[in-house]
Order: structure tokens, then sequence, then C-alpha cells
């Protein structure tokens, strides 16, 4: 019995999402009292693999292949499969990213296992191994047992945090075969906007609604996330217009966020865009309508036009930073 | 080209969620249900890639014939026909199950499905039934183009995207950007009618999860309202009082 975490690279690095499922993880495998493992697919130099062990991965499997230097959903869930059987771990950790979300079914109905996606805290230690995953796009919680021998978890970003847990991680080959017909995606070219935060897993959100009036007065919202280190999101009549692009709609049937901090500019607050922010640890609204139903959830509220404020919050920003 | 959506039944989206019975049961009372918004999606994309003759579009729906309804909106909207399997779906890996065994002597060529359900928001049907069918599967994808026999798909990653093709049999989950949902015409509404639904039974499966209990989200507190030009006092609580910049 172990527990696998998969560390997840781009170009290389690990992301702090990466630190926080690896975290995670680590305080599955001490309620349990086993070791943990984490298994790293593509290219990655030893010094960065052994930034695994800072947060409590006493081992770490490389795998490093031609095949596999992008991301190939079938064959990372066979070779992460693989190594789970052959660690004998029955519990796999992975974060609740694109990538993840893609990777977790399929390696959960490889090693016959129940999955949790979206979990938001630690597995219950009563016997019955319940873990709280969110539902009802963040209108609810839903706690659910995984009654399978083996056991997978996608853990949501922003739910656990990153926690030290100083150990020497001892860095292993780890080859697995890969069968052709597991390669039957093939990457043809990746765009990443090197400069933006990405905002599935941003600390800080800024995001802006239809009292924006149009695409021309998104600048201000823009500088105001600069400042902050904050990813851009809207509401989805913003996207459904084009002002902004698809990428950034949040709520029920865009993205399910939830940031330490969540600014509201012009957005009403409608159930089906709080559905998907509303876990927001803190929640900043500005509109110029009091009666606005996004104020009944927020933590800070300013009623004003946001032609107004938002400029003069930006100037007070400047300030505070020096 | 054979085309197979499938197509979930949830609360509409301005639905209130409680529970009961000691919250181990969603509250069904009053409550509306509808196509799962990103099914709407992925069905709309299957009904243009097969437009003038193409090719057909099957729905299916894991589900009890309460479900019909929602089966028939999805017909409605354009689907050639659709299947139900008789069962009260237990969990994503159930479903799946169920879905790649009525898919896997079908000859689809492309299954699609929405990037997850706004009830359990599972992402994880359409990788399962890729699993279970060991074919290729993209999740949250946001451009779907088919060439004959090779798909070339964009997908969300984070801070950016990444463009691949894949040849062959091939399931995927339909985010934004994949398709404008159609809305149902008069004519689509009373061909609906008449269009083959197919019922067959569910397949026996483990069970590997079960929901215990729900909670909802800890009410929060009232708002602390700032004076419209007293900005500077937003960003000292948030600073100090927040602790979150
Ligand atoms: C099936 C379905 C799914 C949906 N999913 C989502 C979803 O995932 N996410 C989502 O966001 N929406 C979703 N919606 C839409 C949702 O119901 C609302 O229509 C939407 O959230 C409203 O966006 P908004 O607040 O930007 O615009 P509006 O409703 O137009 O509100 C604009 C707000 O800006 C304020 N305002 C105007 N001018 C100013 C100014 N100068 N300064 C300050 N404030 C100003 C107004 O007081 C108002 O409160 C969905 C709807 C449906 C039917």
């Amino acid at each position: 019995m172990s527990v696998l975490v998969y560390v997840e690279q781009a170009e290389g690095k690990f992301k702090k999402s990466v630190f926080e499922a690896v975290s995670y993880a680590k305080a599955i495998a001490d309620q349990q009292s086993t070791q943990l493992t984490a298994i790293s697919i593509g290219d990655v130099a030893d010094s960065e693999l052994k930034e695994l062990g800072k947060y409590g991965a006493s081992k770490v499997l490389n795998v490093s292949s031609d095949q596999l230097k992008t991301f190939v959903n079938q064959a990372y869930a066979s070779v992460i499969a693989a190594a789970a059987e052959k660690e004998g771990a029955d519990i796999v950790v992975l974060s609740n990213s694109f990538s993840g979300k893609g990777l977790a079914p399929r390696i959960a109905v490889k090693l016959k296992a129940g999955l949790a996606d979206g979990a938001v805290e630690l597995p219950s230690n009563d016997g019955k191994f319940s873990v709280k995953k969110t539902a009802f796009s963040g209108k609810a919680f839903a706690i659910t047992e995984l009654t399978s021998a083996n056991k997978v978890i996608a853990l949501n970003p922003n739910a656990f945090g990153v926690k030290e847990n100083a150990t020497d991680a001892a860095i292993e080959v780890f080859t697995a075969d890969v069968k052709q017909s597991d390669l039957g995606t093939v990457i043809k070219e990746i765009v990443r906007a090197t400069d933006k935060v990405s905002l599935p897993d941003a600390e800080l959100v800024v995001s802006a609604g239809r009292g924006l009036k149009g695409p021309e007065n998104w600048g201000m919202i823009e500088e105001l996330a600069g400042l902050l280190g904050a990813a851009t999101a809207c509401s989805k009549p913003v996207s459904d217009a084009d002002w902004r692009p698809h990428s950034e709609h949040v709520g029920q049937t865009g993205i399910a966020i939830s940031p330490n901090l969540y600014i509201a500019i012009g957005i009403s607050g409608a159930i089906q865009h709080l559905a998907g922010v509303s876990s927001s640890k803190v929640i900043v609204v500005i509109n110029k309508d009091p009666e606005a139903p996004f104020f009944k959830v927020a933590d800070y509220g300013i009623v004003g036009d946001a032609f107004e404020v938002v400029p003069k919050l930006i100037e007070a920003l400047k300030a505070h930073k020096g | 080209m054979k085309i197979l959506v499938c197509i979930s039944n949830v609360p509409d989206t301005t639905t209130k969620i409680t529970f009961t019975n000691d919250n181990t049961e969603f509250n069904t009372s009053g409550v509306q249900y509808i196509v799962n918004p990103y099914d709407e999606i992925a069905l709309s994309r299957a009904i243009e890639l097969t437009e003038g003759g193409k090719g057909t579009v099957t729905v299916i729906n894991v589900g009890e014939a309460g479900n019909d309804p929602t089966i028939r909106k999805a017909l409605a909207i354009g689907a050639d026909d659709a299947v139900r399997v008789n069962a009260a779906p237990r969990d994503a890996y159930f479903v799946a199950k169920q879905l790649a065994e009525y898919a896997k002597d079908k000859d689809f060529n492309l299954i699609l499905t929405g990037r997850e359900s706004i009830d359990y928001n599972g992402n994880q049907v359409a990788a399962m039934v890729g699993e279970f069918l060991d074919i290729p599967s993209v999740s949250i994808i946001k451009k779907l183009d088919v060439d004959g026999d090779t798909a070339t798909i964009e997908r969300e990653i984070e801070g950016g995207k990444e463009v691949l093709t894949v040849s062959g049999k091939l399931v995927a989950s339909c985010a934004e950007g994949v398709a404008e949902p159609k809305i149902p015409n008069m004519r689509g509404i009373m061909s609906a009618r008449t269009k083959p639904l197919v019922v067959v039974d569910a397949v026996a499966i483990e069970e590997v999860t079960k929901v215990t209990k729900y909670e909802t989200p800890a009410p929060r507190g009232t708002v602390k309202l700032i004076p419209a030009d007293q900005t500077e006092s937003l960003i000292s609580l948030l600073h100090s009082e927040a602790k979150v910049i």
C-alpha cells in the first residue's frame, strides 16, 4: 500500500498546483501511515524533480521518452496505472487541471477505481474514505465514499494549499511499455500566453460583466489585474458577445473557480454566475446598483460607477505598492 | 459518419439546490429538468457535422422513463434517433460503462459528450468511455473539425491551447466554443414525437463510489460597504484584514 501522485509538467517545470497536489498526497500518505511516490512524465531536469521532496515525496519516478515528451492522454494513463500497480499504490492523486480531467477517469477505469474529482478536503479518516467534492457547480458539496479497493482523487486548485514537508526525494528512472495504439492523438501545436496568469489556478481574479458596456473598456480591467498579478475573467453574456474569449467565462456553464480573491465589476450576480465563483475565499463587488444580488454574497462592496471607481482603485493600488 | 451524443438530464440552471432526508438526497420537488447545457453544444456540433446527408446523429441517455421528455428535446433539436439505457444512473463509472457497452459493436466514428454535467460536475464520462472502448479521448475541447477519418481538435490548457489530431474512432467532451446551441423549431418539435427512441437494458458493474451526504456552502457574513470615494480603504482592508493582497 502506498500513495502515488502524478506531477504534471509544462515545458519541464512544475507549477504551484503540482506542489499543492504533492502536499495533499503527502497528507493522505501520513493518514494511511505509508509512503508517497511521485511520477513525472516528460523532459524534467533532476534539479526540478528534487523540488518534489520539499513537499513530502520520498521517491520520484521519472519517465522520459521521445514518445511521451508532450501530453498524450491515453499513453500517460497507461504509464501512471502501470506505475501504480508496480508500486502497489492503491491511491492515485493528481491535480484537477485541464489535463488531469482527461487523465483521471482513464486511470480510474484501468485500476477499477472510484474517482473523486474536484476534491476540496482530505479524505475522512474513519475507515470509510469519503472525499468532499464540489457538486452542482459550487452550489453544494457531495461527500463521496470511494468504495473500491483502488482510489483516484483529482484535487481542485487552491483547495488545500502548499505545505512544506522536507524529504529527500530519491529519483528513479521508470519505463513502461507504450502500445502504439495508445499514441492515437498527435499534438500539432501548443500556444501558451506567457504573460497572463492562468484562470483556473489563479489566486486572484478580476472579473467584469456587461456593466462595462463594450470590449473597448477592458483596458482598466487588465491594468487592475496586471497590478495585482491577477487573472481576468468575465460573465457569460460578455463572452457570448465576443467582448472576451470563452476561456474567461466563469460560472455554472463556464469555469468554476475558487481563488483567494474575486473582484466582480459590473456583474449582477445571477444564480448561474454565482454558482461558479461563490467558493472564492473573499469576494469584492463593484456595481452601481445597490440592489444587485451580488452584494448578498460579497465580503466587501462599493456601490458606484465602474468607470469612476476602477481608475481610483488603480491609483490607490499604485500608491499602496509604493 | 455516425455520431453518438451522450446526453444527461440535469436540473435547470436557475434551480436552488436543496437536500432532503437528513441531507442524503437531492430534493427534486419543483425542479425542472433540461438537457445538460454542454451536451446541447455537443449535439449541435454533431448536427452541423452531419448536415446535408453526411451522416446520422444518435443521442443516448442512461436513465429511467422520466427522462424521456429531455430525450425528446434532443430529438427536436435535430438528432435522428435516440437510445435510453434503462437504469437510474449511479455514478460516472456506471454511466460510462453502459454507454461503452451500447457503443462497442455499433461502429460510431465519433462519440461526443459535454465537458461535464452541471449536477455532479464530473468531467469523467468521455474519458471513461474512451478507456472502456480502448480508443482515444480528448477532454474539454473548444473546437472540432472532421475531415475524412481525421479529427482536428483544439483543447484548452492552463493559459493557452493545444491543437491536436486524431485518426479513427474518438471520444471527445465539448465545452463552449465548439458550437452555438441550437434551438428546436416547430418542425423539429413535431417530428421529435415520431422519431425512434429505443430502450435497452443496463449491464451489471461493480459499485466504486457512493454519495453519502450533501453539504451546502456556509453562508457568508454581511457585506462591508465602502464609500465609492474611499477606494484606498478597500485596498487596506484587503491587505490587512482579509490578507489577500
Ligand atoms: C443556461 C444558462 C447558463 C448560464 N450560465 C452562466 C454562467 O456560467 N456564467 C454567467 O456569468 N452567466 C451565466 N448565465 C447568464 C446569467 O443568467 C446572467 O444573464 C449573466 O450572468 C449576467 O451577466 P452580467 O451580470 O455581466 O450582465 P447584466 O445582467 O446585464 O448585469 C450587468 C450589471 O452591471 C451593472 N452595471 C451597469 N453599468 C455599470 C457601471 N457603469 N458601473 C458599475 N456597474 C454597472 C448593473 O447594475 C448590473 O448589475 C447563464 C444563463 C443561462 C440561461
